[in-house]
């Protein structure tokens, strides 16, 4: 079993030093392969604190439109953020439709936040966009601010019939969140 | 400048570095040029494979704790959750739970290897005690870890060897008390159980950095027990132990992936798959395979304190093994008798694990008397003796003589597969006589599963067994797994109402189920 373990460079396989050694394939082999089953291993673990199935499970939630009559708005719980789903009146949708651009702070046609076909159905993420608080607005006796949408009574950040920015310290207009029509009455969020 | 390490490295980030910790000079030398003797066989692989099985198990120790919750109501379902539901939560749940019983295996392994070749003996004293502590560490430590998924077993061996401790005089009590942090194992129990199962390992890596530390101060031992003589009968570690070393952990690893992959649940006990009862004590109360030797050590005399004590002793004898063995000679391959003694010793361990899994009835109680006698007769008696009458073989001159190769690798693994086998069919016939056998479709390595009657099966559950059996632990959209497709699924979520939180007055509301929701069925 001692065979002659020399470590010489002119062995019987007839390699000059410019020859790649059996040695140096073998270590490549090996450190490869450590390598992938280092890689493996740490894909795996790290994989394993994305989102688990019952997460994910939770990441769409459908919403049922037929109990929502016009000039009413719910809030429902998406990804554990309140979603407003309101059910916008004629006036409201003109109002939101007639507003130039160039009164907005941040400028949006109010097609652009709402389904076509739907132009009555807005749905927005409810958290103000200044700090984060969640705008009062959904209750007929809500306060609702100058442009009859939402009012923040947090900073008095103001939001008019399309969710839009319009008066006070938020940067930006209320989110709308990625949903889908599945019927005329159901929409699908997420 | 004044005070740095004079580093000997070229590559200049290193340089710096090392001139201001000497990390890898000290790599270099402790596991680079590292004389180590050159006759090793593969018993001196097994330390390594211990260290890299602490490494798995931290490593998936630590992502498990991402997931598992540590309450006496949410604890089974958290395990099942990270089974389930978990990316790669199965795996990593199998890997840490066979890994627990791989570090088992490979320790004794390594302690047969100080025993046979006398590694525990003169300059190694320390080393070899170190070596007990981390096998008590060890062994705590997988003790609070299988309390963790709360199930039956996990309950019950806990209350067992937590009411050990009432065995005491006077004090037993009130260190009852003082580990339950109430009445009986609970809540609390489990809490700290989880705090001091995340503690100890990194205990175990600091009483492991003292063991090599210590290896390292007087060399290894080596299989003809004989010291080092000259630089010529040794290698430097790399890349001879280095690449003997990866061998060994290639060999080990594809013996875990096995067990993972193969038969993940085959050393476990059946009865942890159900959730602690604490008003139904499971017929046997057996332990972990790894743990079946001292508990049969616990039962084998009738009285508690003594059984208690036998036990604890039987660890803390080993403390002073290299004090009890009184022969000037290190390697059993030079001591003819204490050859075969000592395997007589191993027989013993193995016996009292078979008798551990056993009820303690019949024959089991002599046998595991008569092992008991023999392992403490050993300690106590023959190996002092023996170390005076025996006449060892003549030694080699030094190592670099040339040797008659032994293969008491294969005796050894081939009597701990046995042992191990052994003991796992002794859990097994336990029961009642054996099952005929079916042929099913998922069988062998190439069996599918039969939707369509997988299904069925799903049905006959909804209509009869939910009546009394929940399975609260999984979801409606588990049900994919049967080859249902999302309407169907959807439509069965559907037909069940389930709690849906408040309603505008803030009180409790039902609705359909949806995949999401999790089973409902009469039983909670």
């Amino acid at each position: 079993m001692a065979e002659s373990t020399a470590a010489s460079t002119t062995d019987s396989h007839g390699g000059h030093p410019a020859d790649p050694s059996k040695r140096d394939m073998l270590a490549l082999i090996a450190s490869a392969g450590a390598a992938v089953l280092g890689g493996g291993i740490a894909w795996d673990l790290i994989a394993s604190m994305n989102p688990a199935k019952d997460v994910l499970a939770l990441s769409s939630v459908e919403v049922d439109l037929a109990p929502i009559a016009a000039n009413m708005g719910i809030v429902v719980s998406w990804q554990g953020k309140p979603i407003f789903v309101r059910h916008r009146t004629a006036e409201e949708v003109k109002a939101a439709q007639s507003v130039a651009l160039s009164e907005l702070p941040d400028p949006a046609p109010d097609s652009a936040r709402v389904k076509d076909g739907h132009s009555e159905w807005l749905v927005l993420v409810g958290i103000c966009t200044h700090l984060g608080c969640i705008p009062l607005g959904n209750k007929p006796s809500d306060q609702r601010g100058e442009y009859g949408g939402y009012f923040c009574p947090c900073h008095g950040s103001q939001y008019d019939t399309s969710g839009r920015i319009r008066k006070g310290p938020a940067p930006l207009n209320l989110a709308v969140p990625p949903y889908a029509f599945e019927s005329n009455t159901k929409i699908k969020i997420g | 400048m004044a005070g740095l390490h004079k580093s000997e490295f070229a590559n200049p980030v290193i340089n710096w570095v090392d001139s201001r910790l000497p990390i890898f000079t000290m790599m270099q030398k402790e596991y680079g040029v590292f004389p180590t003797p050159k006759n090793f066989n593969y018993f001196w692989n097994f330390g390594a494979l211990a260290m890299v099985c602490l490494m798995v198990m931290i490593m998936t120790g630590i992502f498990l704790a991402m997931n598992y919750q540590p309450n006496a109501d949410l604890a089974f379902g958290s395990v099942q959750h990270i089974m389930r539901d978990v990316n790669y939560g199965w795996l990593i749940r199998y890997v840490h739970q066979n890994g627990a019983s791989m570090f088992f295996i490979v320790t004794y392994i390594h302690i047969f290897r100080g025993i046979y070749y006398g590694s525990y003996k003169a300059p190694r004293e320390l080393l070899w005690m170190l070596g007990v502590a981390i096998l008590l560490l060890m062994m705590a430590t997988a003790f609070m870890g299988y309390v963790l998924p709360w199930g039956q077993m996990s309950y019950w061996g806990a209350t067992v060897i937590t009411n050990l401790f009432s065995a005491f005089p006077v004090v037993g009590k009130y260190i009852v008390t003082l580990l339950w942090g109430g009445f009986s194992v609970d809540q609390p129990t489990l809490n700290r159980f989880f705090a001091l199962h995340y503690l100890l390992p990194f205990v175990l890596v600091g009483v492991i950095f003292l063991h090599v530390a210590a290896l390292h101060i007087v060399g290894s031992n080596n299989p003809l027990g004989i010291d080092v003589k000259s630089p010529q009968d040794t290698v430097p570690f790399h890349p001879y132990y280095t690449i003997k070393d990866s061998v060994g952990v290639c060999v080990f690893l594809m013996i875990w992936a096995a067990f993972v992959c193969f038969a993940p649940n085959m050393l476990g006990d059946p009865n942890n798959f159900i959730p602690a009862n604490p008003l139904q004590t499971p017929a046997d109360i057996v332990p972990e395979w790894y743990f079946l030797p001292y508990y049969a050590i616990l039962r084998s005399v009738p009285n508690k304190l003594l059984g208690v004590c036998m036990m604890f002793g039987s660890l803390l004898l080993l403390l002073v093994l290299p004090w009890l063995d009184t022969s000037k000679v290190r390697s059993a391959r030079f001591r003819p008798i204490f050859r075969k003694v000592v395997w007589l010793w191993v027989l013993s361990f193995v016996v009292l694990g078979i008798c551990g899994a056993h009820k303690p009835e019949g024959v089991w109680v002599i046998l595991s008397r008569v092992a008991t006698l023999y392992y403490f007769a050993h300690l106590l008696v023959i190996l002092p003796i023996l170390g005076k009458i025996e006449r060892p073989l003549p030694l080699p001159e030094s190592i670099s003589n040339p040797v008659v190769a032994r293969s008491a690798v294969i005796a050894a693994l081939v009597a701990a597969f046995f042992g191990l086998s052994a003991m796992q069919t002794a859990r097994a016939e336990m029961a009642e006589a054996p099952m005929p056998e079916q042929k099913w479709s998922f069988q062998g390595i190439f069996g599918t599963i039969d939707m369509a009657s997988a299904q069925r099966g799903f049905q006959v559950y909804k209509e009869v067994c939910s009546a009394c059996h929940s399975m609260k632990y999984m979801h409606y959209r588990d049900l994919a797994g049967l080859g249902l497709n999302e309407d169907q699924i959807k439509a069965i979520a559907a037909s069940v109402t389930v709690p849906q939180g408040l309603n505008d007055q803030g009180e409790p509301k039902e609705g359909p189920g949806t995949p999401a929701s999790q089973f409902r069925s009469a039983v909670r």
